[in-house]
């Protein structure tokens, strides 16, 4: 079975068609990523999976496990394995990292059923992902995302995916805002994240990020649509050509 | 016997009911005469109501429409049920006091250990056989107030704790009063803090209701003197019953050099008003206050505060937040004077309001009087809602609304429950607010 399959989804914003039908199938094991000029609604896409307020779908469905998607909160998409690294991760003063990601996690799997984390456990995996992303511990004290660099932001993302170990892993843009050196520790930690059973949708406007994350399945977006799809040559092409070519197929 | 008012009615009913008691209350001669003085005050105005300015917020004629009873005495079963209700608010180490329906309860208190210069009296002993120095200062607060009026005629109880120079307390000193009586009544209680010159002390303030006591009325008021280069730490926590009436003040006046920090929080009582006068008597002294209301359900809360600059080179921080959910109400009123020779008075004070609900109304009131030309005053208040996009992080993260909404409060609140110095009453203060967080499911 798909872990996800989005099938012909129409979604509004306001009075605007966003989406005009959009269908994305994603088995477990594998790294598809959607790439588009700004507009295009890749967005869109990752803030309706995860489900954010404010869209409309007015057809179509998003099927998680065969389940309604849809139909879910937030927090029950999350506990059930869908994760979304957002493209600008929000500052919460007040809030300590260590007690955001603790009450997360142990939020998720209280939703599932599974007892929460013992403080000794917690600490060591904790400190383990965050050693192995370059986050120093002092960043963990802070609240969360206050005073962090883009970066760190993205790295602190990339720290939550890691410990919450979803199944499916929606990057929004997770290059934005990155140098080179950024980005090369941030696709290493979604690297190590890659297995048979986890699934990832890496959306970009960039095919560099492909160079670090090398997906199975391209598909590229104008207009609310899936106007190709391919393998990760289909990235290179783009980046030869440029978008233009898919405007007037839209 | 309960007697229901019309608004108009109000004062004479309560005229009446000290009528019926005053013979009863701790004190002959010339404290009696204080009594009827205080009350005559009082009785002119009555309960008072919205077209007092300082009253535009609580209309107590509109709130309070019932006199209850003064409190008898409590019996055993009060007071196992106070002891009970006691133990969750208990602090290691502390020297607790406790006051039981407005009687001192030594049985439930802890002093022992208590460091030498410390006197500890209840008030009741002070009234009917202390010292005349005392007495007098025991009547010093703000008549002019009508529920302090109010509180000085009917004051049965309290404690007086007098702390001797050069003494600095390791301990905190803790009042707690519970109300523990079966039948609905009134509480009227005063205590009295006097610290030396270059001493130190810190105070806590928690006012409870024992398991299944509802309607009740306290009215308690507290004197404050903070001698030269002494410090002050207080901490007041306002958990009443949700159908209880709290009416407290605070008259508190610092020397020269001293230091002052005062953090307050409400999240319970059905309707509260704290109202407090903080004066600088003596230059280069300091003072923090910091505020929390946590309201839900039809809850009324007002926080007036007072702060009179009155010599130079002294500092004030006000800093209030209030969170508002349902059709609670909050009120902060904040007024700070500089007078003519305060001269480098550094003043400010900060409100935020969060609203939960649509029906939740927040009312802030600052008023800056300056008289002085050479000094630093400010201040700013803020109202809005939960920022939608923290929220969907959160529970883009798996935390429930609820969950996601308290971790939101509890940061919007830290900030203020974070000067709070002492770790033990931090920990109190951070309860009392989960208390309110759980409660509201």
């Amino acid at each position: 079975m798909p872990l996800l399959e989005v099938k012909d989804l129409k979604v509004r914003v306001e009075d605007r068609e966003i989406l005009h039908g959009l269908t994305l199938t994603v088995n477990p094991g594998e790294v598809h990523a959607i790439m588009g000029p700004n507009g295009s609604g890749k967005s869109t896409l990752s803030h309706v999976i995860a489900g954010k307020p404010g869209y409309e779908v007015t057809d179509g469905e998003i099927l998680f496990r065969g389940e309604d998607l849809l139909e879910m909160e937030p927090d029950e998409r999350a506990a059930k394995g869908v994760f979304l690294a957002f493209q600008y991760p929000v500052e919460i003063p007040g809030v300590a990292t260590m007690n955001f990601l603790r009450t997360a996690l142990n939020a998720q799997r209280k939703a599932r059923g599974e007892s929460e984390f013992s403080t000794p456990d917690f600490l060591k995996k904790v400190r383990e992902v965050a050693k192995s992303l370059n986050i120093p511990q002092d960043m963990l004290k802070r609240g969360v995302n206050v005073g962090f660099s883009g970066g760190e932001k993205k790295r602190n993302e990339i720290l939550q995916m890691a410990l919450f170990e979803p199944a499916v892993c929606i990057l929004d843009e997770m290059d934005s805002g990155l140098d080179i050196d950024a980005l090369r520790i941030a696709a290493d930690g979604v690297n190590a994240l890659r297995s048979p059973d986890r699934a990832m949708v890496v959306i970009t406007h960039y095919q560099r990020l492909l160079n670090y994350i090398v997906p199975d399945f391209v598909h590229v977006m104008s207009k609310g649509r899936v106007v190709k799809s391919g393998g990760k040559d289909l990235a290179l092409e783009l980046e030869a050509s440029g978008y233009t070519q898919f405007e007037d197929a839209a | 016997m309960n007697v229901v008012l019309a608004k108009n009615e109000t004062g004479r009913a309560l005229s009446e009911s000290f009528a019926v008691v005053r013979d009863r209350l701790p004190g002959g001669g010339k404290i009696a005469e204080a009594r009827n003085t205080a009350f005559e005050v009082y009785d002119r105005v009555g309960l008072p109501h919205r077209r007092l300015e300082d009253w535009k917020y609580t209309d107590l004629r509109a709130l309070m429409r019932e006199v209850l009873p003064l409190a008898a005495e409590p019996d055993a079963a009060a007071l196992k049920q106070a002891a009970a209700a006691v133990k969750l608010q208990a602090i290691k180490g502390a020297r607790r006091l406790v006051l039981v329906d407005g009687v001192f309860a030594p049985k439930l208190s802890e002093l022992e250990g208590l460091e030498k210069g410390v006197t500890v009296r209840t008030l009741r002993a002070v009234l009917e056989t202390g010292d005349a120095a005392l007495q007098t200062q025991l009547f010093t607060p703000d008549n002019a107030n009508p529920m302090v009026a109010l509180n000085s005629a009917m004051m049965t109880d309290g404690v007086v704790i007098e702390i001797a120079n050069g003494v600095v307390l390791k301990q905190p000193l803790q009042i707690i009063h519970v109300a523990g009586g079966a039948t609905p009544a009134a509480i009227f209680t005063r205590s009295l803090l006097r610290l030396g010159e270059d001493a130190g002390a810190t105070l806590v303030e928690s006012y409870i209701a024992a398991d299944g006591v509802k309607a009740y009325q306290t009215h308690d008021s507290l004197i404050v003197a903070i001698g030269d280069n002494s410090r002050l730490d207080h901490v007041r926590l306002i958990e009443d019953g949700r159908d209880a009436f709290n009416i407290s003040s605070a008259a508190v006046t610092l020397g020269a050099h001293a230091h002052f920090n005062t953090f307050g929080m409400t999240s319970g009582a059905a309707v509260s008003r704290y109202q407090a006068t903080i004066a600088f008597a003596g230059e280069g002294s300091r003072v923090e206050t910091n505020g929390v209301n946590l309201l839900n359900g039809r809850q009324h809360a007002d926080t007036t505060l007072f702060m009179d600059h009155a010599v130079p080179h002294c500092a004030s921080r006000e800093v209030f937040r209030a969170v508002v959910d349902d059709r609670g109400h909050s009120v902060f009123q904040g007024r700070i004077v500089v007078r003519p020779d305060a001269q480098k008075t550094d003043a400010k004070m900060m409100t935020r309001a969060l609203l939960l609900s649509d029906d939740a109304e927040a009312d802030n009131k600052p008023e800056l009087e300056i008289f002085a030309d050479d000094v630093t005053c400010g201040h700013g208040a803020t109202t809005g809602a939960l920022d939608e996009s923290l929220l969907f992080y959160l529970r883009a993260r798996g935390l429930s609304e609820k969950e996601a909404q308290a971790l939101l409060i509890q940061a919007f609140v830290g900030e203020a429950i974070e000067s709070i110095v002492n770790d033990d009453l931090r920990e109190l203060a951070i309860a009392a607010a989960q208390r309110w967080l759980e409660a509201r499911g």
